[in-house]
């Protein structure tokens, strides 16, 4: 009897102690990362997870705004461009960042200047190498001096180039940013604890920016590294919104459960098969006959993998770019699935047999084997070799990888150079090494002539089709299961904006 | 005793230094660190720009000479991902891992050493098939899957402790359960074999003969001998635990030094991981010096050697 006394106690105690959760009664939005973010500094960052934190802390000179694709002025309130690689911005008076500094001139420049000088190792440089520098003309009139005419300039200055406040920047670095971020966005940060927690509340001075206000109070973002614990934190009230969960859990919460929505929306990154066309690997390996990259494209039955497996609202894309990018030309050379005529082709390139060849990949192993089902059945013997995405970019660009599924997130930038322009101007992950498609490509990179922009790619992806360099699979998508207090809409170019959410 | 407790020490830090050469050169099998630290979506230009601000293509060799030189004076280097202080970063890390160690194992003895006793001293009872089923089916499930299943127990069904964080103890209930629950079967079917062997012995026979009570037997006489291989094995369990943690605070979310070693290792953050390695394995050798320390005053027959 004493010791049932105890228990009894024991659990009733343990249950009173419960913390409170999250709801909209304590205006906190909880939900978990999966991964450890590196820095929460922007720019010694290079993973998703902290671009939403960046969105949501610092501002940009421009907005792109996701419905239309519209460019609006953020922290600039109007821009000029003097010529090809000068542009003048005016900006805001009225902003202050959140530790009171007022925004003016002085930041632009010296966040431009700091950032864009090698020494200061900013993580992913092409996010900031095609400026050279920023002058001040006067307090709220700058220029960036650009290194050559840089089409998507304006996309890079509405997404990863955010501005610092210099004088504390200056005084604290990239180690104190990341610790104690400062900036003007709609959140400020009160709380870091590097790679596990991060608190974030409503800035109040936040400037009237079309990036909209905050709606919710705080934000808590914990990181969790197993997707089931953060279902079970879903279930037991400890988070309201969890993003990218995998397709299957996320058809059965929206089975088994009333209290969450599961909401799925298109993403950025897009999947694709990169082939040894130009014969690096083995000059005289199968790979570099058009006729057998050709039926390796009609062997395989994209649409059935994106119905089975990769689901949601994901879509098969013929040229190898997300459809919301511009200079993403879809209308190309398609190959339908048809393993009669894949034999045929092999056939015709003398593989009547097919052949064995090693087939790399580094992530979402399921598509992976899926794709290799269908080589397999046209004669394509794979060898599979699934290694950690360092590795297997070491090999591809030693030339050791024949054949592998691949997939690009492009940093989220809504512009085709920011795909094409990595894969096909000869660098060491250029596969094909055609001349033409990288001078296309170059030029349309160095272009600001949009309607020349837009041609030239539309040239590229033409060509790209036609000799099947890679194999485009299919867009990602996202799924975001959120409690049904919440209200979220989310877009097509994976970015979580804090500052859209609120409560019903 | 002073002259085994060098000796032992002396070894202890050979194991040490090799484990971190070999680590060490391992480490650097596992793809291209710049690939790693610029991240998936890194450029040519980004990877080149790191290899030589960190001199990667320097020969392995002399990046350990510097790594080990440092290290010896305290400085373990900064964390290519996180670009903070290694020491620093570990260090709250350590704490929550070795919190979970100590309240795994002490739970594991706490649990394993009676029941052993209590299936050695009723062989085919009811209780030492009890014992039987528990180690079979301890050391049967996955770390994992059984967290999983106290966490929809106990957190989502019940809500009496929540799923993942290291905020206050009760985080730790059921990690601990789990990691404990893991070490268990070892121990008590150590324990039992050691008793039933110590149990048959002729002093034990003479123990009781003299007229002795049960437990005085049974604690004073048996225990003792029993458990010289226990403490070896606990030292030894200590140590997997180490290694058993990183699913433990995976599942749980404690982010702590089990978790971050697995973590860098897929990050190819090898500063962490080599301090990690070089933390681990001492913990690890200090565990084994100590029980062998432990064994050696338990029974001075052991000091000679």
């Amino acid at each position: 009897m004493k010791l049932k006394t105890l228990m009894m106690g024991t659990a009733l105690s343990l249950a009173f102690a419960a913390p409170a959760f999250a709801d909209k009664a304590d205006d906190t939005l909880r939900l978990a990362f999966l991964k450890e973010l590196e820095s929460v500094d922007n720019y010694f960052n290079s993973a998703r997870e902290g671009i939403l934190i960046s969105r949501a802390v610092w501002d940009g000179l421009l907005f792109r705004d996701p419905e239309t694709g519209e460019f609006k002025g953020n922290l600039a309130t109007e821009w000029t461009w003097i010529d090809d690689v000068t542009v003048e911005f005016k900006l805001r008076e009225d902003v202050k960042f959140h530790n009171g500094e007022p925004f003016n001139a002085d930041d632009v420049v010296y966040t431009v200047n700091y950032v864009t000088d090698p020494e200061n190792g900013v993580k992913v440089s092409a996010n900031v190498n095609w400026m050279k520098s920023a002058e001040k003309i006067d307090d709220y009139t700058v220029r960036i001096n650009l290194v050559a005419p840089f089409p998507p300039a304006e996309e890079y200055l509405a997404g990863p180039v955010v501005m610092y406040p210099d004088e504390y920047y200056a005084e604290v670095g990239p180690t104190g940013m990341a610790t104690a971020p400062i900036g003007t966005g709609p959140y400020k940060v009160d709380r870091v604890e590097p790679g596990q927690l991060y608190e974030l509340s409503k800035y109040e001075d936040y400037h009237d920016s079309p990036k909209g206000e905050a709606q919710i109070g705080k934000i808590e973002v914990k990181t969790i590294p197993d997707m089931n614990t953060q279902v079970a934190e879903l279930f037991n009230g400890g988070l309201d919104f969890l993003w990218n969960v995998p397709a299957d859990q996320a058809e059965k919460l929206a089975e088994m459960d009333d209290r969450f929505d599961v909401v799925n929306a298109q993403a950025i990154r897009v999947g694709y098969i990169s082939m040894d066309a130009a014969g690096a690997v083995d000059p005289d390996g199968p790979m570099t006959d058009p006729k057998v990259r050709q039926a390796i494209y009609h062997a395989i039955d994209r649409q059935a993998i994106v119905d089975a497996l990769v689901k949601g609202s994901s879509e098969v894309v013929n040229a190898g770019c997300a459809p919301i990018q511009f200079g993403c030309d879809l209308s190309v050379t398609t190959y339908d699935y048809d393993p009669e005529k894949a034999k045929a082709l092999l056939a015709e390139a003398g593989y009547p047999d097919g052949f064995e060849i090693d087939f790399y990949a580094y992530r979402d192993r399921p598509y992976a084997e899926a794709l290799m089902g269908f080589l397999n059945e046209v004669g394509i013997k794979t060898n599979f070799n699934y290694l950690k995405y360092a590795a297997l970019r070491e090999k591809r660009e030693k030339k050791e990888v024949p054949i592998s599924f691949q997939t690009w997130g492009s940093y989220s930038l809504a512009d085709v150079s920011a795909i094409t322009g990595e894969f096909f101007t000869g660098g060491p992950l250029d596969d094909a090494m055609d001349p033409e498609v990288i001078e296309w490509v170059k030029t349309a990179g160095a272009t600001t002539d949009r309607a020349e922009r837009k041609e030239l790619y539309s040239k590229a992806h033409a060509k790209i089709a036609d000799e099947a360099y890679w194999v485009p699979l299919w867009t990602y998508n996202v799924n975001y299961v959120l409690t049904k207090e919440l209200e979220f809409d989310p877009t097509d170019d994976e970015l979580v904006r804090f500052a859209d959410f609120s409560w019903k | 005793m002073a002259v085994f407790i060098l000796k032992r020490l002396g070894l202890a830090l050979l194991v040490a230094l090799t484990v971190s050469f070999i680590s060490f050169s391992l480490l650097f099998l596992a793809g291209d660190p710049a690939v790693a630290i610029a991240g998936e979506n890194a450029t040519a230009v980004d990877i080149a720009l790191i290899n030589e601000r960190f001199g990667f293509d320097r020969p392995m060799i002399v990046q350990y000479g510097d790594w080990l030189g440092s290290a010896i004076t305290g400085d373990l280097g900064n964390s290519w991902y996180f670009d903070m202080s290694v020491t620093e970063l570990i260090g709250d890390r350590l704490k929550i891992t070795m919190k979970l160690g100590i309240y795994s194992i002490t739970l594991a003895l706490l649990v394993a050493i009676p029941l052993g006793v209590a299936a050695a001293a009723n062989p085919n009872s009811l209780i030492d098939r009890f014992a039987l089923f528990l180690s079979v089916v301890g050391q049967a499930i996955p770390s994992f899957w059984f967290g999983l299943i106290l966490i929809v127990i106990f957190s989502i069904n019940l809500g009496l402790v929540p799923a993942s964080g290291n905020e206050s103890w009760r985080n730790f209930v059921l990690p601990t359960v789990v990691l404990g629950y893991y070490a268990t079967p070892a121990i008590m079917r150590l324990t039992r074999a050691g008793m039933m062997e110590v149990l048959s012995s002729d002093y034990i026979r003479t123990a009781r003969a003299k007229g002795l009570g049960t437990g005085k037997v049974m604690f004073k006489h048996a225990l003792r001998n029993a458990i010289i291989p226990v403490v070896s094995l606990a030292a030894v369990q200590m140590g997997f635990m180490l290694g058993g943690s990183i699913v433990v605070e995976t599942v749980f979310a404690l982010h702590g030094a089990g978790y971050l070693a697995w973590e860098s290792i897929s990050r190819n953050d090898l500063p962490t991981m080599q301090a990690l390695i070089l933390i681990f394995s001492t913990f690890y050798i200090l565990f084994t010096f100590l029980a062998d320390v432990l064994n050696a005053w338990l029974d001075p027959r052991l000091r000679v050697g």
